[in-house]
This record gives C-alpha cells, sequence and structure tokens, in this order.
C-alpha cells in the first residue's frame, strides 16, 4: 500500500535509463582492499548493490563504512579491488566525475555551503546537469536564464516534496541541524542521482525527525525509483528500511543478507555485543 | 513606506530571481544609473574627473574583479597590482601597434590577455589554499612588476622606461591623452563599469556563480556534487584578472596618461583592491562598489574638510586623514565583520518590517 502524504507525480527523474533492470546489479564492490599507510581501513571486501534497492551499511564504529562510501564516490582510491558502476569498470577516478556520472551523496557532519541560502544549495545540486558555458551565462537573458528556470522548477518540487517551502530563501547557517540534514538530503537528490548514498542520516536526531527523515528516503526509493546505500547506527531504522544489509567489523565483512538474515548472524551479533576470544 | 514587499507579488520564478525584486528599489537603481548617465556628465569639470569620480570608476572595477575571487571563490590573492600591470601594458602595446583600434575594444582586449595571465598564475590554487595561496599570488606580483621593468619590448625602448597613453577617440571625443575630455572619460569609464557589473552579476546568479561559492564554502562537498575544482578555480581566476586588467588599463589610459610600473602597480594597490573588498563586503556586487566608493571618497572628504574648510597645514591634513582612515576600517571591521554590503542588507531587512520591530 502506497499512501503519499505530498505527492509530486510531476517531477520525474530526467537520467536517460541505463538499461539496468530492476534487481540487477547497479554497483559492484570487488575485492575492496583500502590502508592508510599501515592502517587497513578496509580487507577485502565484496559486495554489490541492485538497482532500485535500500541497501544498509552497519557495523561498530571504525569498521570502515564511511571508507567504503568514499571508496564508492571516488573520494578514496582503493590499492586492490575494483569498483563496477552501471556496467563499466571504473579505474582512479575524482568525486567530481563520480558525480556526473550519477553518485550523490550526504555526509555525516552535514556539509552544506554555509554562505548560500537553502534553494542555492539545491541549486548547487543541479550542476552535473546544466551545461551553458559562461559566454551565455554573461549574456544571462536567453538560453541561460531558460536553463536555470528550468532547474529551478526542478528544484522547487524537491522543496515541495521535503517540506521546507517557507525556508527556501534563508542562508542554510541559520536553519536548525534536522533542517540542515533535510537540506542536504535535497541538495543530492536535486542530482537526479542513480545511486544515492547516505552516510547515517539520522545522526543526532529525535524521533520526530528519525520518523520524517525514513519516510523521506522510503518516498525517494519508491517514487523516483533511486537505489540507495545508508550507513546507520539505529537498527530500528536499519531493519525497517533496508532491503538488504551487509554489516562490516574491523575493516572485513562480516554478514550480507536481508535484515532478518543479518539480525540472526552469529558473527554479528558477537561484533555488536562482543565476545571473549579465549572461548 | 519606502521599501516594502506587500502587493508585490511574484508569478514567476523569473520574476522571483531578479536582481532588484522590490519595486521601489529597482525604480531607485535606476533613477541612480540615470543620474549617473544624463545628468553627472554636464556638471562634470576636470577636478572632479580625476580626484573623484574616474578613481571611483577605476577601483569599483577592480575591486568586482578582486571580489569575485576572493569574496566568490575564496582564493586569495595578493597579485592585484601585477595583475592591473599587466592590464596596463597590454593597452599600452595594443594602443602602439593597432593605433586604428578603438579605445573600448583595446580595453575588453587588455582584460583577455590579463585573464591569460589570471588562468597561468591561478595554477598554484589547484595544490595550494588559504595562506601559502596568498604568498603564491605575491609572488605574481613582484613577477610582473619586474618583468616589466626588465624587458624594454613592453615598455617600447623608452628612455624613461615609462609608458605613456597616445590620445584615442571615441566618436571623436578624446578619452585618453593630454587633451582627453573628462565627460568623454567618465562616461568611458562608466559605460564599462556598468555592462561588465551587469555581467558580473549574471555570472555570480547562475551555475558559475555557485560553483564558485561552493568551492569557497567547503571545497571537499563541491566536488563531491560535481563541481570540478579545476574549472571553478581557474575560471574564477580569469574572470577576476579580466576585470582587474580592464581596471589597470583604464588606470592607466584613461587616468595617469603615463605611467611607471613600480610605482603605479605595486604592492600598495593589491592591499588597497583588497581592503576595499573586504570592508565592502566579501561575496557580494554590491560591497565591491561599496568598498571603493569608501576608500576612494574618503580621503577626498577629509582633505577637503580639512585642509579647504578647517584651514590646516597640507601635510598635518594628510597625517591626520591616513589616521582617520585607517581607524575607521578597524572601527568597521569591528562593528560588522560582513563589510558595508551586510549593513545593507541588514537596512533594508528593518526597513521592510519598518515601523514595527518584529
Amino acid at each position: 500500500m502506497n499512501v503519499h502524504l505530498n505527492p509530486v507525480n510531476e517531477f520525474r527523474m530526467t537520467r536517460p535509463d541505463d538499461g539496468i533492470a530492476r534487481g540487477a546489479p547497479l554497483l559492484v564492490a570487488d575485492n575492496i582492499s583500502l590502508s592508510f599507510g599501515g592502517v587497513k581501513a578496509i580487507t577485502d571486501i565484496s559486495f554489490d548493490i541492485r538497482k532500485g534497492e535500500i541497501r544498509a551499511i552497519i557495523g561498530p564504529n571504525g569498521a570502515g563504512k564511511t571508507s567504503m562510501l568514499n571508496v564508492i564516490n571516488g573520494f578514496y582510491h582503493p590499492q586492490e579491488g575494483t569498483i563496477t558502476f552501471r556496467g563499466e569498470r571504473r579505474s582512479r577516478m575524482r568525486p567530481h566525475v563520480a558525480a556526473h556520472q550519477g553518485i550523490a551523496r550526504t555526509f555525516q557532519n552535514i556539509a552544506l555551503f554555509k554562505g548560500m541560502s537553502v534553494l542555492d544549495n539545491i541549486m548547487t545540486g543541479r550542476i552535473t546537469l546544466q551545461h551553458r558555458n559562461l559566454f551565455w551565462q554573461a549574456l544571462w537573458n536567453g538560453p541561460a536564464e531558460r536553463e536555470e528556470l528550468e532547474h529551478r522548477e526542478a528544484v522547487e518540487h524537491i522543496i515541495d516534496f521535503l517540506e521546507i517551502e517557507h525556508i527556501r530563501k534563508t542562508p542554510v547557517g541559520r536553519l536548525p541541524y534536522g533542517l540542515q540534514k533535510r537540506v542536504e538530503l535535497g541538495r543530492a537528490l536535486a542530482a537526479e542521482p542513480a545511486l544515492l548514498l547516505l552516510d547515517e542520516p539520522m545522526a543526532g536526531m529525535n524521533l520526530e525527525e528519525k520518523e520524517d527523515m525514513s519516510r523521506f528516503v522510503l518516498d525517494v526509493n519508491q517514487q523516483f525509483g533511486t537505489t540507495i546505500a545508508l550507513i546507520e547506527h539505529d537498527m530500528g531504522v536499519v531493519m525497517d528500511l533496508s532491503d538488504r544489509v551487509v554489516v562490516l567489523d574491523y575493516g572485513r565483512k562480516i554478514g550480507d543478507g536481508t535484515p532478518d538474515d543479518v539480525r540472526n548472524n552469529q558473527d554479528v551479533i558477537d561484533a555488536y555485543l562482543g565476545v571473549s576470544h579465549d572461548a | 513606506m519606502l521599501y516594502r514587499e506587500a502587493g508585490d507579488f511574484k508569478t514567476t520564478y523569473a520574476s522571483d530571481q531578479q536582481t532588484f525584486p522590490i519595486k521601489s528599489e529597482r525604480a531607485l537603481f535606476w533613477l541612480f544609473m540615470a543620474a549617473a548617465f544624463l545628468i553627472v556628465p554636464f556638471l562634470i569639470n576636470d577636478y572632479w574627473n580625476k580626484a573623484v569620480l574616474m578613481p571611483l570608476l577605476i577601483y569599483c572595477m577592480a575591486a568586482l574583479g578582486l571580489n569575485i575571487l576572493v569574496g566568490y571563490c575564496g582564493q586569495v590573492s595578493l597579485g592585484t597590482g601585477g595583475f592591473m600591470a599587466v592590464g596596463a601594458y597590454a593597452a599600452y602595446k595594443l594602443m602602439t601597434a593597432f593605433p586604428w583600434m578603438d579605445q573600448f575594444s583595446v580595453t575588453i582586449l587588455a582584460g583577455f590577455v590579463t585573464a591569460g595571465v589570471g588562468i597561468l598564475f591561478g595554477l598554484p590554487s589547484l595544490r595550494i589554499k588559504g595562506f601559502y595561496l596568498a604568498v603564491a599570488t605575491l609572488a605574481a606580483q613582484f613577477f610582473l612588476v619586474w618583468m616589466f621593468n626588465k624587458f624594454a619590448w613592453f615598455y617600447n625602448y623608452s628612455a624613461s622606461g615609462q609608458i605613456t597613453a597616445p590620445e584615442r577617440t571615441i566618436f571623436g571625443y578624446a578619452v585618453t591623452g593630454p587633451s582627453s575630455l573628462p565627460w568623454a572619460t567618465y562616461l568611458f569609464g562608466l559605460t564599462l563599469l556598468f555592462v561588465f557589473g551587469w555581467i558580473a552579476r549574471n555570472l555570480t546568479r547562475g551555475r558559475l556563480g555557485r560553483s564558485w561559492m561552493a568551492i569557497r564554502d567547503m571545497d571537499i562537498a563541491a566536488e563531491i556534487i560535481g563541481v570540478s575544482p579545476l574549472k571553478a578555480k581557474l575560471s574564477a581566476f580569469a574572470v577576476s584578472s579580466f576585470y582587474i586588467g580592464m581596471a589597470g588599463a583604464m588606470f592607466f589610459a584613461n587616468y595617469l596618461g603615463a605611467a611607471e610600473v613600480g610605482e603605479a602597480f605595486g604592492i600598495d594597490k593589491s592591499f588597497l583592491v583588497l581592503f576595499m573588498v573586504i570592508i565592502g563586503g566579501l561575496g557580494s556586487i554590491l560591497g565591491s562598489f561599496l568598498g571603493a566608493a569608501f576608500l576612494v571618497l574618503l580621503p577626498v572628504l577629509l582633505k577637503n574638510l580639512m585642509v579647504d574648510q578647517l584651514g590646516w597645514v597640507t601635510d598635518l591634513a594628510a597625517h591626520v586623514q591616513i589616521m582617520l582612515v585607517g581607524g575607521l576600517i578597524v572601527f568597521f571591521l569591528i562593528v560588522e565583520p560582513h563589510g558595508l554590503a551586510q549593513l545593507w542588507r541588514l537596512t533594508k531587512e528593518k526597513l521592510r518590517l519598518w515601523p514595527f520591530p518584529y
């Protein structure tokens, strides 16, 4: 049953279809290893993210979850292993190239552009979709303005969707934490990503804010068909939202499967509850 | 009553994001522009042109350029004087090599030459930021001044080592050279500033401007959202140098008439323009104009007051003036660190609600 309080049916993702069927692997991480000097952050991890699913990455502190996300969007370069995104094996790449391929993300600590308004922040998300060059932008009237207004309209749909109409002209620095998180989600959504990475979208939120955010995550997944990978510490949220969960501990993968599989996995229970090693 | 948005309904996104969203503000702007274009040229004399209006226009242009780089893109630059010198020498070479070329083209082409040099000296910004970048641009400042002194080709092997602007006319009226007409020079500068001020506004309101500001506010997040740091930083250097180069060309050709590089385009120019940008307001077009106006007009005003009105000795007045201007800069930075533009913004917010406090 799909009851949406907030139908934005006229809004469609405009990225061309990549021909990957729902449920087929969108991103495959293959034997990824990452180390910083002598510190091994990730050791030989393989998993896939299927199109249309919500994939959770969980694990205790320092397990390598954020490092994994950083590898996926090109911010870290793994020493070993490959990432295949939309069927293309990827070599070393810069994060802005990953953004152009359709990977967007939010951050654990909010990374909004403090000096800009909510509207401008979300408009920044559409930079990969805007193409008018310096000359047309200098003229403004004509193609550049038309393009700007087209994207403004799309951004307004996102603003509607996230219910932040009242603050669209407010500088983000003045907003409370929960709203900043929501604006950050809006900025990532504005890029119309094929894969949306959420790094602890509910960290530091109260129950009501968590419920709102969960609803947005589900709506994004169902209405726009966006594939989502999320890191989250709130187990209730993770188990309710996600289709499949991958569990990391000390840079290794210790579990992978549906929430129920993972819940009953002895390694996962040990990792979370701790286990004495002399047993 | 003057500044109200009540009843001023926006029904399209275009009208919502226009430059002056409020009717009375729009009217005020065009009134001001009409006065500047249609009335001032009839009142202007040589003193007003040389002492007040021309420096104001030129520094507005330079501050606009530097604000794009420092205020919008967050890349600190101390090379403004050097880039102004590039504009000036490019204008000189163009004027002497192509005597038939009109002065608008000369100034704009000088801007393009400076943009090229700006990109070159902007390359370090891809690896370093903050104070280290400031030092790298400082190197540009000293290198460029040295270069224009060292190689005689730049000043056409003249014995004095100076460059002198030949007379050029626009529609038959001289705008450079010793017999240039004050009103024609003024209109020439004003036209350029108006057109390129408008262009600066257009560049900063769209995709390019947002990618600059994204780099300024958080470069890692900007890159992850799809901004290429290379393109954003180098385009900021290019556009900024373009404006500064035009300011340098005007400073030499329309204002000084003859220039020696170390004297006219030294490090003090770099600091002066940087102060204008900081006092006016980083990341604001209006701020560039206000900052330039503050630092150009205040000394003139103080000198008039002290020497002509109070009858003080000139050198005493000069010292008091330096102290006063310095003190005022400190005062302004303490009271409003975001500059004069922020003061104006706060005033507008208050005016919107006036006479009610909330």
